[in-house]
Parts: C-alpha cells; structure tokens; sequence
C-alpha cells in the first residue's frame, strides 16, 4: 500500500486520508490541509491491489465508517466521512 | 467529455458545476476513468473495474436524479440544480446513495476469502457478488427495455418513475 506523506508545520495531529485519486471531493481535502500547512498522509485507494483494498474496507468498516470518499482519520480515533471542512476544524483544534 | 456532460445537463435540465476547477477536477476523473476502465465512472466512488459491476456508477449515475432532487446536486457535484448553481443552495458533499453492497463489490472478493483475516467482526462483512443478476425490464409508459440488474430511478426515454418499471420473465418449456 502507497502512503504518501504530505509535510506541514502543524503535526499537532495524527491526520490520515483515505482518497480516490480521481475524487474531487477527495482532492478539496487535501488541498484545505495543505493551506492549514497540516501534516499528514494519504492512501489513494483506487491505485491499490485488491489485497489492500480489502484491508483498507476492513479497516473502514472496523471503525464505524462508510465506504465514502475522502474518508479522514484524525489521531487513530475520529473518522470524518466525506470533506467536512466544519469536522475536520474542530477535530484539529482540539 | 465537457461536451458530454453538458449536453447530458441541457437534456434534463440541470447545470454542470459552477466552480471551474472543481468542475475541471471532476472531468478529469471521468476522463482518466474511461481511460483505465473503458468507461467513465464516477470520479467520486472507487469502481470495480468490472463494467457489470459498475454500470449504477457509470456517469450520470442511477442517483443522479433522486440526488438532484432531494439535495440539488449529484453526489460528485458534477450536475447540479439550477438554484445550486446560483448559490442558493450551498454545494456541500452528500450522504451515499448507493447501497453498500454495490459499494463493496469494487473491493474484490479478496476481503472475504483472506485466510488471516478471522478477527474482523462479522456484522460488517458484506457478500461481494461476483457478477450482477441482470434482468430485463420495461417502461410501462413507453415500452422502453432494459437490461440491468435493478430498473432505472428514472426512465431516460420519457421519464417515467422507477415504480413504472416492470420485469419481462421470459418462460421456456416443452409444450406438446
């Protein structure tokens, strides 16, 4: 499984994102963190074989989300589905 | 496949987008997904790969139009309702349409048949089908035919419902 890392001064936070690489909604996350200069890393999904996308629906499902795009994992406890700008503020603020 | 879309938008009545790039954004999705699939499905969901598979994802989707209606704007944002895309309404993204059997079968059956994989707890497990059953149906209204595995939400001919859509069973047997 590709995980890319994106650098950013905020490491406040342990910030993950499942994406689609064709997703725009996926794409307007990762372009809200990298404005916010928040550190974090991202799968695209849809680049893996199909060993990890069966880990990654695992993973997903294993902590009470939907199989939705961006899917974002904030310090291995808050799951956001989909781009919630509002969410994603104040889980980070937090 | 700009053109496309907006020819699809004009036909129904909705519009493409209004923000440039995201639009930009979105039909590059669908551009590399013809590519690397052959079809172009929805940017916004992780396809199979498989066209039977994926054919209530292909775009415009099967939800387009009940999305459209009950939110103003398809679930990638590509089509979009005329307040919508005068910014009444805020473009937000929506809940999932689709049902999460469909959305597992892009998995592969992998995550079902991995040895090491018994810890997972069972209630979230759904069965990925390996091929669609496809039946054929029919527009009460127009007599349009199709053959898919659910009946459309809205018939493309004369846009009747999909409670207009009924199933041809066709019956084989040795008469004398």
């Amino acid at each position: 499984m590709k995980v890319v890392k994106v650098l950013g001064k905020n490491k406040k936070h342990k910030v993950f994102i499942y994406a689609i690489s064709t997703c725009a909604w996926c794409n307007l996350a990762k372009n809200f963190l990298n404005e916010n200069d928040v550190e974090y890393e991202y799968v695209d999904v849809d680049l893996c074989n199909e060993e990890d996308k069966g880990k990654i629906r695992r993973d997903i499902q294993s902590r009470g989300g939907s199989l939705s795009y961006p899917t974002i994992i904030i310090d291995d406890k808050i799951l956001i589905t989909g781009f919630r700008k509002d969410k994603i503020m104040e889980a980070l603020r937090s | 496949m700009r053109q496309r879309a907006e020819a699809d938008a004009k036909t129904y009545g909705y519009y493409l987008n209004p923000n440039p790039e995201f639009l930009r954004n979105l039909l590059e999705g669908l551009k590399r997904n013809e590519e690397r699939y052959g079809y172009p499905s929805c940017p916004c969901r992780l396809a199979s790969g498989k066209l039977e598979l994926d054919r209530d994802i292909l775009c415009p989707c099967d939800y387009r139009d009940p999305d459209v209606l009950e939110y103003g704007y398809c679930y990638c944002a590509l089509y979009v309702r005329k307040d919508a895309f005068e910014g009444k309404i805020p473009i937000v993204q929506i809940a999932e349409r689709r049902p999460l059997e469909k959305q597992a079968r892009a998995y592969g059956e992998a995550a079902e048949a991995s040895p090491k994989k018994k810890t997972e707890p069972s209630a979230t497990v759904t069965k990925v089908p390996s091929e669609a059953k496809l039946k054929m149906w029919y527009c009460k209204q127009c007599g349009y035919v199709v053959f898919r595995e659910d009946p459309p939400y809205v018939c493309p001919i004369c846009k009747a419902k999909r409670e207009m859509f009924a199933e041809i069973k066709i019956h084989t047997g040795l008469y004398g």
